[in-house]
């Protein structure tokens, strides 16, 4: 099948969507798809080979904050250019609703349009996509793709219609082997966490909490703790002195880097107290094989396959974290059968799986329809 | 001779005329705040209101369209989303020179029905609005300037108004990069 994939942002910045774009992108390309994106991107910045640079992304002021989006005449032609180049079976248009080149892309298309929502819409922005030339643009849509419940949910209550729900995958081959960082995980044992350091429901002062009770007891054992805070100084502060030089604060890593931190440890804890709808992060630590104690939520029961693939603790509950955490920093043999379990377990949620739920759909929208083509110059608004 | 009681009641008197004069500088200076505010919210609304209808007007493609409305409506609803006016007002101003300052802008939309028309009067609001800003922050200084004399001060002359702030915001006309005006 010919596929093309727009991408809102700019290629060269790091974000959640780009990151989505390139593994579908490359999963289907295994898959033996001739695929080609298009997406905002620096001149001088190198891109694989499958993507199509649109020119670079100009910064303007969006929901009140910067972002760099394609938009304009100029980037309206380079997007009917690459269609009319294209030939696609499919266009597959990502975040439509931001102004950018999905939009130009619905716009100036028609034929089998498949689009993904990656983000709950806030309710100030529900207004606008009621405006006609935006309007125009989604009812082009043929299949809605929304990447959860909480984005399927606003698209539904808001714009209406209905969509399939197909989560992230996780290119699990990019964990599966890395270099451990110099020194890690020591002899004393290592204990890791990833996520945003100042943001509660990722849970890191549980992990903090029970490090002051594993700590003391086992004096070779550190933490890893990978992730952005506004004031990390802060965050060192709540540990006790005495522990302090023990815990270890990467700031925010490349994705090179996550799999080498995932490697750096003996045990993974995903603490979170909430607000997870798949955690992601856990998911990667299960690819890259790292044994993983996480909180009792709904959404790691699920993934960890309610404790078979990961040990689970009471949300919240530091006493008990430090419990099942010493358990298994003392467990070799339970270490490695909860890792090669997670690594099985994984596999259902690499992304060439979530690549055949797509093509499913791309499947189902070009049933009875022509291929992808460019509408008259001029005529958008009929 | 003129007896010391005339001379002292003749200050008394000079001063209560001074005095009172100042305060009523003071006083209509505010008043002229007042007026000169409600004359940059008229240029302000202006401005978002013909920006939206350039974003309607269906000259632009959608993704300009969006960012233009995006942008006009948080001017309208910055009480609600909690972004102060003024950097709301600033980023309508940055969209509007986004739009304006592609390359060949004005040649894509020139020949289209109204296009002309519409883009003379965004410009025309826009300098409005900078003129405005102007004069509102012209009297404010001047207002401030009266209050913090120091007979003003002692004498409490301005009585409980609040001094006047300056109104800040993004309103240049000369897009950085390329040079393209908005307003002339």
């Amino acid at each position: 099948m010919k596929i093309g994939i727009t991408c809102p942002y700019s290629w060269d910045v790091p974000g959640g969507v780009q990151q989505h774009v390139r593994d579908l992108a490359e999963a289907l390309i295994d898959e033996g798809h001739e695929v080609s994106v298009i997406s905002p991107a620096d001149d001088d910045t190198p891109l694989p080979p499958y993507v199509t640079g649109a020119g670079r992304a100009v910064p303007v002021p969006y929901n009140g904050s910067v972002a760099r989006l394609s938009f304009g005449f100029l980037s309206t032609n380079r997007v009917r250019r690459w269609i009319k180049d294209g030939g696609f079976d499919v266009l597959h248009v990502h975040e439509p609703e931001i102004p950018s080149l999905s939009l130009l892309a619905c716009w100036v298309a028609s034929g089998p349009i498949v689009a993904t929502f990656h983000t709950a819409i806030p309710r100030s922005r529900i207004l606008l996509v009621t405006y006609p030339v935006v309007r125009t643009g989604l009812e082009k849509i043929n299949g809605r793709i929304a990447v959860s419940e909480a984005a399927r949910t606003t698209l539904v209550e808001h714009i209406g219609g209905d969509a399939v729900v197909i989560p992230n995958g996780v290119a699990t081959r990019r964990y599966r082997k890395a270099d451990p960082l110099p020194g890690w995980p020591g002899p004393g044992g290592a204990i890791g966490f990833l996520g945003r350091l100042d943001e509660p429901r990722k849970g890191l002062p549980v992990l903090l909490k029970a490090f002051e009770v594993l700590g003391p007891r086992r004096p070779g054992l550190r933490l890893l703790v990978a992730g952005p805070a506004a004031d990390p100084e802060e965050v060192l502060h709540k540990v006790p002195a005495e522990l302090r030089d023990r815990v270890v604060l990467l700031g925010q890593v490349s994705e090179e880097d996550k799999a080498r931190v995932l490697h750096s440890v003996d045990v993974f804890c995903s603490p979170n107290t909430g607000g997870e709808s798949f955690g992601i992060v856990t998911a990667e630590a299960m690819a890259a094989g790292v044994p993983i104690v996480a909180s009792d939520i709904e959404a790691f029961r699920q993934v960890l396959r309610g404790g078979e693939a990961g040990e689970l603790f009471a949300t919240g509950d530091a006493a008990d974290l430090a419990r099942a955490a010493g358990r298994l920093l003392d467990d070799p043999a339970r270490r490695a059968g909860l890792s090669a379990t997670a690594l099985a377990a994984v596999a259902d949620y690499d992304w060439s799986v979530v690549a055949r739920g797509v093509l499913s759909v791309y499947e189902t929208v070009v049933l009875g329809r022509t291929q992808v083509a460019v509408i008259a110059s001029g005529s958008e608004f009929s | 001779m003129i007896p010391d009681i005339v001379i002292v009641i003749a200050a008394a008197l000079f001063i209560g005329v001074y005095v009172s004069w100042r305060a009523g500088r003071i006083d209509r200076l505010h008043a002229r705040v007042e007026m000169a505010r409600a004359a940059l919210d008229v240029t302000l609304l202006r401005r978002s209101s013909v920006a939206l209808e350039l974003a309607t007007s269906g000259l632009l493609d959608p993704a300009t369209s969006l960012l233009l409305a995006s942008a006009v409506h948080g001017t309208r609803d910055s009480a609600s989303t909690g972004r102060p006016r003024d950097l709301a007002e600033s980023d309508l101003t940055r969209a509007l020179r986004a739009a304006f300052s592609q390359p060949d802008f004005r040649a894509s939309l020139s020949g289209k029905e109204g296009a002309d028309e519409l883009l003379a009067e965004v410009e025309a609001a826009a300098h409005q609005v900078f003129l405005a800003r102007k004069f509102y922050n012209d009297v404010v200084a001047a207002t401030r300037e009266a209050r913090r004399r120091p007979l003003a001060r002692i004498l409490r002359l301005s009585g409980r108004a609040r001094a006047p702030e300056f109104f800040e915001m993004d309103d240049s006309l000369i897009a950085e990069s390329s040079g393209a005006p908005i307003g002339k």
